[in-house]
């Protein structure tokens, strides 16, 4: 049997989900889409998988997540849903529950956070609220584990006899919203039971004036008439146009239910609470000092303490096993081809890349924390009105700012942005924010032709990353991004601890994510910069580095960085080998100069100018990240194509600002 | 008057929800809708967006937007 799980945000639903199948999950996307599906066995059943559906506020066709839903539910026709509600913020919770009730499908209704109405000295009064809505209610409390098995029996009982929900209507007796959804279900009965959609959800759909149901029905023009006709007289006669007619309709259900069922509690523990930290967090003259502190902690930790030591130790490990590998080939007398695909290419490849997973893995731990506990609503309160300008929401700020150190977690984090307009825009713009790779390749130019500036031309370098995001964030804003962005209009949660199992499975999540990724798209992108390193043209081993094929492809290439500068096949070739780590581009650098990293600078004077030097740090700051964020990039695109439009598009953005440097340079 | 001219404690009863496409949508989606008593929380740090309460909870929406939803004032001041 397979369950669909259902819920707005904030209301608990990915506990759920964890409490319901354990660490038996599976994610992936939903077809042809970018919206994440996770899959799971639910425990203690035999052939019980739930499906976690994106947390929405309603089924309207107006994002990505709320097609997929009823995409799936009507599609895929789960055996039952599970509606999870949060108990302490039960209205607008069951505002989806009558769309969802409109589906037909076996049903039951998680009332999550019980605990927490109680201990605030609020009831709910569970068999009164199932018998109004007509479906079973279970109390539960995904986060303390309590309720889970009554859920999950409830549920099976529940789609094993096909128990459709009883309550259809919910429209009052005698009203013209009443006599307008029924005259449209009977106008459209025929078309809606040959598209397999039950009538009473099209009927609804129709009168808010939905185009996909519209067009699955495939409704005549005179039918189409008549439908006007029936919802021109109800907005007539109830003065509430069509679509405030049936929210009123909705909402004036839910509070005869509530009236009904529930006792409300005075301002619950929790939002004083919240209340109470958000005159910090959010407070006007502690707000930016604190959520800049927070991630000055956030990347102090990650990258100078707790991560990095975890990089030392796995690095530690990398060439530990390098070191065995390559004493028991050498013992073993292999062909010294196969030795240094091994030891050069895959070692040392794939190490490299996986010495990120600390960093990343600590980020996320920090990330997850944050976004759990409520925090990053706030900071996308805190931040919307910077951001909008450029056609984005504050909710875009942290996954931008992650990008300063790496830009592999900053990609992975956009997946909690909620518009898919939104996500694709920040994944976009997120390269540009200089990540802390680079460094090394501003420090050796800093110090080797602009002596006296170096901080001016580091912070400049930034400042410029940051400002061309801005300029192609606004070109993207009138071109491919056209059209009005999702609303800004965003729930702020309460303030939670977060669990220590959902923090636990994300970051198994993320890291399992990214060594899948090392070990294919990474994987061959290595073997590949290996083989051109290793072979000349004709194949044979090469002795000087010179020779070889990743020389000739950086000679052949050269040309095109005249405009530049800098058409020294040395240093295009050192770019070349940047795609696979940008720490790569100064250490091929001082191979082909024929010196050491430290004495590197002075090499340099002999291919640069210092004008060229300038282009060619824009350049290395603006062209295409590594391999690591570009198949990361790919990932959360989803799409091969767009992909390679984006390295594309990086190359040609670097190339023009680069030329434009050196130039214009050349002509003060 | 409308939802943005709501000074930081004060509540009100929503007269008419205006706007047009998604935005709108999304407002009587989230129970804004005429009838429904809010009250105003405080404003972003930076004057923009607003955070108000409905329903129980706490939701937030930018000045412009908030311009499109007509109120009236009202005196209770106790929990919503």
């Amino acid at each position: 049997m397979r369950f669909a799980l259902a819920g707005n945000q904030n209301c608990g639903k990915t506990t759920l989900f964890n409490a319901l199948t354990g660490s038996n999950q599976h994610v992936g996307n939903f077809p042809g889409v970018t919206v994440e599906q996770k899959v799971g066995d639910i425990k203690g059943q035999k052939n019980c998988t739930v499906v976690d559906l994106p947390g929405i506020y309603s089924l309207r066709p107006y994002t990505q997540e709320e097609i997929v839903t009823r995409d799936y539910i009507i599609n895929e026709k789960p055996d039952g849903i599970i509606n999870i509600v949060d108990a302490t913020n039960i209205e607008r919770n069951l505002y989806l529950t009558l769309q969802l009730l409109e589906l037909r499908v076996p049903m039951v209704l998680a009332l999550n956070m019980m605990d927490e109405v109680r201990a605030n000295g609020g009831t709910i009064d569970v068999k009164m609220m199932s018998d109004a809505l007509g479906i079973p209610v279970i109390p539960v409390s995904a986060a303390k584990g309590e309720g889970i098995s009554d859920l999950i029996d409830k549920a099976v009982e529940t789609a094993r006899n096909k128990t459709k929900p009883v309550v259809t209507d919910f429209c009052s007796d005698d009203s013209a919203v009443h006599r307008c959804i029924h005259a449209v279900v009977h106008l459209i009965m025929d078309h809606a039971n040959r598209a397999g959609i039950p009538p009473r959800f099209c009927a609804s759909k129709l009168i808010e004036g939905d185009k996909n149901i519209e067009d699955q029905l495939e409704l005549n023009q005179n039918e189409l008439e008549l439908l006007e006709h029936c919802i021109v007289e109800m907005e007539d006669e109830s003065k509430l146009d069509r679509n405030a007619a049936l929210a009123d309709m909705r909402y004036d259900f839910i509070e005869k239910v509530v009236a009904i069922s529930v006792v409300k509690c005075h301002e619950s523990r929790e939002h004083k609470r919240s209340v109470k930290i958000d005159r910090i967090l959010t407070g006007k003259y502690t707000a930016l000092p604190v959520f800049f502190g927070i991630m000055f902690l956030v990347f102090f930790l990650t990258f100078n303490v707790i991560g990095s030591t975890l990089s030392d130790w796995l690095s530690l490990g990398i060439d530990k096993l390098t070191d065995l590998a390559d004493k028991g080939l050498t013992a073993y007398g292999i062909n010294p081809v196969v030795h240094s695909l091994i030891i050069d290419g895959v070692f040392a490849g794939v190490g490299s890349v996986l010495s990120f997973l600390p960093i990343i893995v600590t980020l996320f731990f920090f990330l997850s924390i944050l976004e759990d506990t409520g925090y990053m609503a706030r900071v996308a309160f805190v931040m919307d009105k910077l951001l909008r300008k450029i056609g984005l929401s504050g909710r875009s700020f942290v996954p931008m700012l992650i990008g300063f150190g790496c830009s592999v977690p900053a990609i992975m984090a956009t997946r909690t942005l909620v518009s898919d307009r939104d996500r694709k825009m920040t994944i976009l713009l997120t390269p540009y924010m200089s990540c802390s790779a680079k460094i090394p390749i501003y420090a050796v130019f800093c110090a080797a032709f602009f002596k006296k500036y170096q901080a001016l031309v580091m912070i400049g370098l930034y400042i410029t990353g940051i400002v061309l995001g801005i300029i192609i964030a606004l070109i993207l804003k009138n071109t491919a991004f056209r059209g009005k962005p999702v609303p800004f209009v965003m729930e702020l949660p309460n303030y939670r601890l977060p669990s220590a199992k959902s923090v636990g499975l994300l970051l198994w999540d993320k890291a399992k994510d990214f060594i899948q990724r090392a070990f294919t798209v990474i994987f061959f992108a290595t073997i590949i910069i290996w083989f051109l390193e290793t072979f000349d043209a004709k194949l044979n081993v090469v002795k000087d580095s010179s020779d070889s094929l990743l020389a000739l492809i950086g000679q052949a290439i050269s040309p095109i960085f005249k405009p530049l500068g800098f058409a020294d096949w040395r240093v295009t070739t050192s770019l070349i080998s940047g795609f696979t780590a940008k720490e790569a581009v100064v250490s091929t650098m001082a191979v082909l100069m024929n010196t050491s990293t430290a004495n590197l600078g002075t090499a340099l004077s002999g291919s640069f100018s210092t004008l060229s030097a300038l282009s060619f740090l824009v350049f290395t700051l603006l062209y295409t990240p590594c391999v690591a964020a570009v198949a990361t990039i790919k990932r959360e695109l989803d799409s091969r194509i767009q992909t390679v439009g984006v390295v594309i598009m990086q190359c040609m953005v670097a190339w023009l600002c680069g030329c434009a440097v050196y130039q214009i340079g050349a002509l003060l | 008057m409308t939802l943005d001219k709501l000074k930081t404690g004060e509540s009100a009863v929503i007269k008419a929800v205006g706007g047009e496409g998604a935005l709108r949508l999304r407002f009587l989606d989230m129970g804004l809708i005429p009838k429904t008593k809010v009250k105003m929380l405080k404003r972003a740090p930076m004057g923009d967006p607003l955070d108000i309460v409905l329903r129980g909870y706490e939701l937030t929406l930018r000045i412009e937007d908030a311009k499109n939803i007509e109120i009236e004032k009202t005196e209770e001041n106790d929990h919503i």
